[in-house]
């Protein structure tokens, strides 16, 4: 099933353009496609979001300078004319497409693909030693299958009723009646999920038998490097959360196309006529399936990045990680305990207090080794000297905001609290929290952190800093106040910013209605402008990315950041089959500063009877 | 450039690549298909009394096809110890026999799909109902014809098949006798497809499903066994991982069917 | 170069020509096994227990079996290395926590109740 099985051959013929970069089954080729794609996805769902924003900030108002193109897209449905007759209103169904589209495309098309198939596809076969995945054909059937998705996901923009919108959630029963074209925005996204989630599938299947298969001579398992754990267990979580999410697409495009009721009730009417259908289906099977994968899914979203962060850490510290077999046992656990907390989500369904308690226990339990990592990094801090380069001022950054993430997600874990805070901005504050300034910040970190490896190339140092600098700023901007807006009350997925739910002031006669205070609806325009500044910051970003190709300092040797871990001893940028010459392991990942030894680090290839080298020989860049 | 351990084994593991590959695809179906089984529970479990029906499959029919397919999974393990022992004739011939097993199965499942979309439920403007098989010959559009049909008292006496001394018969029911659909779209007559029922979309989907695999298992078998029988001259070990492989997977979705034919044809 | 390979076959067993031999037999009488395990379940399925419960237990028993003899003798599961079977241990460990919790969201005490 693999590639030619004669000897090994010293080089092969070479290549074509389409063979090389389109329909290349070499995992470095395979990252950068997904790592691209995954970017102009995330740069797309940034502009859903701007669009969002404005509406929610300025409700009712055209949006300014894209209202013709908006029109064109959408047509006249969906955008019209404000009050001064200016085009480019956003009417409350696109609203809705623009939401559910948000997330769709930021987790399934965005993170996940960058996180995960990106840097998991381009560092883990070197980490490990290996020429290439076990798979390499089935690694660009995953690439493709994504790429396919997307696309679907993208098409349904253009079709009669538009997008999916019904949330990145997609609760039936308005996932089936809410728009009722067939086939429909919803019928895209269940066709474009089916293949996002083959991709993973087949990627899940390659990353374990890789890990498993192809370490190197005397990697054993804790020796790994904490990155390569943290894809194996993503991987894991993958393999088995995501195929009951996939039996619930193939239901639920049932209920859409052929006109079952796999969740819809008995008795149900839409707009005064009962609906022809046979009925006797549960909504709450659908909302069981989807987050069976939907929670497994979210720790899919952080593991890669605290991979990232902790191979960063240990190389900008000069020290080994603390507490590395301690990180290894608590990412272990958290995959396994991330399969039984899944209703926690489902709180307000009226599950009952016996099974609530239940998912509230397992809830706080995966909490303590998502402290531990984090604790871990930040014990491993202590006493470092640290080198403030651009990947470890984002690895840095990560550390108190995915803190802030998690520790915000303790009262959404309660039941009892969860009754007030479900479904309002403090959710949306927990989990952007987690996903923006936490794993975003960790994969920006490591596209300046591998960038040498994959060009022989850095990125520009000062615009680096500038756009760790402003991102920070605005992320928090954006986010923080949505905290307090969520304890005030206001409830997520309201498309005019909560403007409904104004409180009205006690006047002359009568008492005023409670309600979002001017303070709260304000915060709305606050957040509008910090995220147009985030979005304008990724600009020096875009540009740095593509300039540093053909302009960025040279890096002066394979590894620049003198690093410990494996992918730094191919030649750079890794030519096809990684290695030009056979490697064996030694030692741990992050023998830094060891005691004795002339170089604050020891690669773990190098074997131990190599000399100390004297002072003079320095391998600085 | 050679990837490691795709048909020898790695001496720490004992496996090698393709044999670790497909047991990690196989846990993901294990995982699709108990959430279907899952889905099944729950449905029959919500169901409004009187709604789900017993044993309205045909059992003979179901029978034959879990002793089809359990032929084929004794002739798949069959063809690769065959191939062990160096007998490439006798694996082709049980891998045939596999082939043909795997026909016939789908020859009787698309028998079974069709007998449902010819089984009409019509609901009467006297609240009765009449159900029974269409009479496809019929051409005269006022009347609604089935060649073996029975008319009874509520939808809850459908559940159970007819008891043995009702005779059905050709029935012809005018049109004006028919109720007419709330929604106006038409004569309240509908067939026994997916969206007849809870249990007839769940019997669909979790057979389709299956069938899907039985057809792609096929066509995998077919193409080594065929197309690929080559490999077997130039590197015969990898060949041999190749059937193992694509036997596990055949394996599994006889196990598959185990299961879904008692939960679908007798309970 | 054909003997010669066979007897460093790559497989999860270790099996060589003479136990291959013997394992003919063994899948010839599972094969039997589990055809006489399908008449059983047709059997009893139509017979009256008094209450359906013992019906879908017996079903349920009978089907295990047939597919532990599947799953262990012609998937070689039984002589399997301890990584492939620990992965199907959790993956069915992780099917049943699905269908378990999901079956107690809806039960007694919760405002959507089974019937």
């Amino acid at each position: 099933m693999q590639d030619s099985s004669h000897a090994p051959e010293a080089h092969h013929e070479e290549l074509g353009f389409w063979r090389k970069y389109i329909i290349s089954t070499d995992h470095k080729v395979i990252g950068i496609q997904y790592g691209i794609t995954a970017l102009l996805f995330m740069l797309f769902g940034l502009c859903l979001m701007l669009l969002m924003r404005w509406q929610i900030g300025h409700s009712g108002q055209a949006v300014p300078f894209l209202g013709r193109l908006l029109l064109k897209i959408h047509g006249p449905d969906m955008i019209s004319a404000d009050k001064t007759g200016t085009l480019g209103v956003i009417s409350a169904v696109l609203y809705n497409s623009y939401g559910a589209m948000h997330g769709t495309v930021m987790v399934f098309l965005g993170v996940v693909p960058l996180a995960f198939g990106a840097f998991g596809n381009f560092v883990t076969p070197l980490q490990i030693g290996a020429p290439d995945m076990a798979f390499p054909r089935i690694n660009m059937a995953s690439y493709q299958f994504y790429l396919l998705g997307g696309l679907v996901m993208l098409a349904s923009f253009f079709i009669p009723g538009g997008a999916a919108k019904s949330g990145w959630t997609s609760y039936s029963p308005l996932a089936t009646v809410g728009d009722l074209h067939r086939p429909n925005g919803q019928t895209f996204w269940i066709v474009g999920m089916v293949c996002l989630i083959n991709s993973s599938l087949l990627g899940a299947v390659n990353f374990i038998t890789t890990i498993v298969q192809l370490r190197v001579k005397g990697l054993n398992w804790m020796r790994l490097p904490f990155f390569v754990w943290a894809q194996f267990v993503t991987a894991f979580l993958l393999l088995l959360a995501f195929p009951p999410l996939e039996a619930a697409g193939v239901l639920q495009l049932a209920d859409n196309l052929l006109g079952t009721s796999f969740f819809l009730p008995t008795g149900l009417v839409v707009s005064g006529t009962a609906l022809h259908v046979s009925g006797g289906g549960s909504p709450l099977l659908w909302q069981h399936l989807f987050w069976f994968l939907g929670h497994p899914e979210v720790y899919v979203l952080i593991l890669p990045a605290m991979g990232i962060v902790t191979e960063i850490i240990a190389n900008n510290t000069r020290k080994p990680v603390w507490g590395y077999r301690s990180m290894v046992y608590s990412v272990l656990v958290i995959g396994f305990l991330s399969f039984i907390v899944w209703a926690h989500h489902m709180y307000l369904t009226g599950m009952g207090t016996r099974i609530a308690t239940f998912f509230q226990t397992t809830t706080m339990m995966i909490s303590i080794p998502s402290v531990i990592i984090l604790t871990s990094l930040l014990i491993s801090l202590w006493g470092a000297s640290i080198r403030f380069t651009v990947p470890m001022l984002f690895a840095l950054a990560f550390l108190p905001m995915f803190g802030i993430g998690g520790l915000t997600g303790l009262p959404l874990g309660f039941n009892v609290s969860d009754i007030y805070l479900h479904d309002t901005y403090y959710v949306i504050a927990h989990f952007h929290y987690i996903v923006a300034p936490g794993t975003i910040f960790a994969l920006f970190a490591g596209i300046y952190y591998w960038y040498p490896k994959a060009t022989g190339r850095f990125m520009s140092d000062f615009w680096g800093k500038v756009h760790f600098g402003l991102s920070f700023i605005f992320m928090n901007a954006v986010f923080l106040p949505m905290f307090f807006q969520g304890m005030a009350g206001m409830s997520r997925r309201m498309y005019d910013g909560g403007l409904t739910y104004a409180e009205v002031p006690a006047a002359a006669g009568s008492p005023g209605i409670p309600g979002l205070s001017p303070f709260v609806l304000g915060l709305n325009r606050t957040i509008l402008w910090a995220a147009v500044c985030l979005g304008l910051a990724q600009i020096p970003f875009i540009i740095n990315f593509f300039w540093s190709i053909r302009h960025g300092r040279r890096a002066a040797s394979d590894n620049p950041w003198e690093a410990t871990t494996l992918e730094w001893q191919t030649p750079t940028p890794p030519p096809h089959g990684n290695f030009d010459r056979p490697m064996e392991v030694f030692r741990g990942p992050y023998e830094y500063s060891v005691p004795g030894q002339a170089r604050d680090f020891t690669t773990q290839n190098e074997p131990e009877t190599a000399q100390p080298l004297t002072h003079g020989d320095s391998v600085r860049s | 450039m050679e990837i490691p351990y795709a048909v020898k084994i790695r001496p720490d593991t004992g496996l090698y690549n393709a044999k670790i590959g497909i047991w990690l695809f196989l846990a993901s179906e294990v995982m699709l298909f108990g959430a279907l089984f899952s889905s099944y529970i729950l449905l029959r479990v919500n169901a409004d009394p009187g709604t789900w029906p017993l044993h309205l499959l045909n059992v003979k029919l179901g029978a034959v096809n879990t002793l089809v397919l359990i032929l084929s999974s004794v002739m798949v393990v069959f063809g690769w110890a065959s191939l062990k022992m160096n007998n490439f004739r006798a694996y082709q011939v049980y891998q045939g026999i596999t082939l043909l097993c795997a026909l016939t199965f789908l020859g009787i499942k698309s028998f079974e799909y069709r007998d449902k979309f010819n089984h009409y439920e019509v609901q009467l403007k006297n609240g009765r109902i009449a159900d029974g098989h269409i009479n496809r010959a019929n051409e005269d559009t006022n009347f609604f014809a089935f060649e073996a049909g029975r008319v009874v008292a509520s939808h809850a006496d459908l559940m159970v098949p007819a008891a043995a001394d009702v005779k059905l018969e050709e029935l012809k029911i005018p049109m004006s006798d028919i109720q007419d659909r709330a929604d106006g779209k038409g004569k309240e007559i509908e067939n026994y497809g997916p969206w007849h029922s809870s249990y007839l979309a769940i019997y669909f989907v979790l057979t389709g499903l299956h069938a899907l695999h039985v057809i792609g298992g096929a066509i995998v078998i077919f193409a080594i066994w065929g197309p690929l029988a080559g490999v077997w001259k130039t590197d015969p070990e990898r060949y041999i991982n190749r059937v193992e492989v694509s036997g596990l997977f055949w394996h599994f979705v006889d196990l598959i069917w185990i299961f879904l034919f008692p939960v679908l044809y007798l309970l | 170069m054909r003997e010669h390979t066979l007897e460093h076959a790559a497989d999860g067993g270790g099996h060589s020509v003479e136990e291959a031999k013997k394992h003919m037999r063994t899948y010839a009488i599972v094969g039997v096994a589990l055809m006489i395990g399908t008449g059983l379940t047709v059997w009893a399925a139509f017979i009256n227990f008094g209450s359906r419960e013992i019906n879908i237990i017996a079903a349920l028993v009978i089907a295990s079996t047939k597919g532990f003899l599947v799953a262990g003798f012609f998937m070689h599961l039984i002589s399997e290395k301890k990584l492939i079977y620990s992965l199907m241990a959790c993956t069915v460990f992780f099917a049943a926590a699905l269908m378990f919790l999901t079956l107690h969201s809806m039960s007694q005490g919760s405002i959507v109740h089974m019937r």
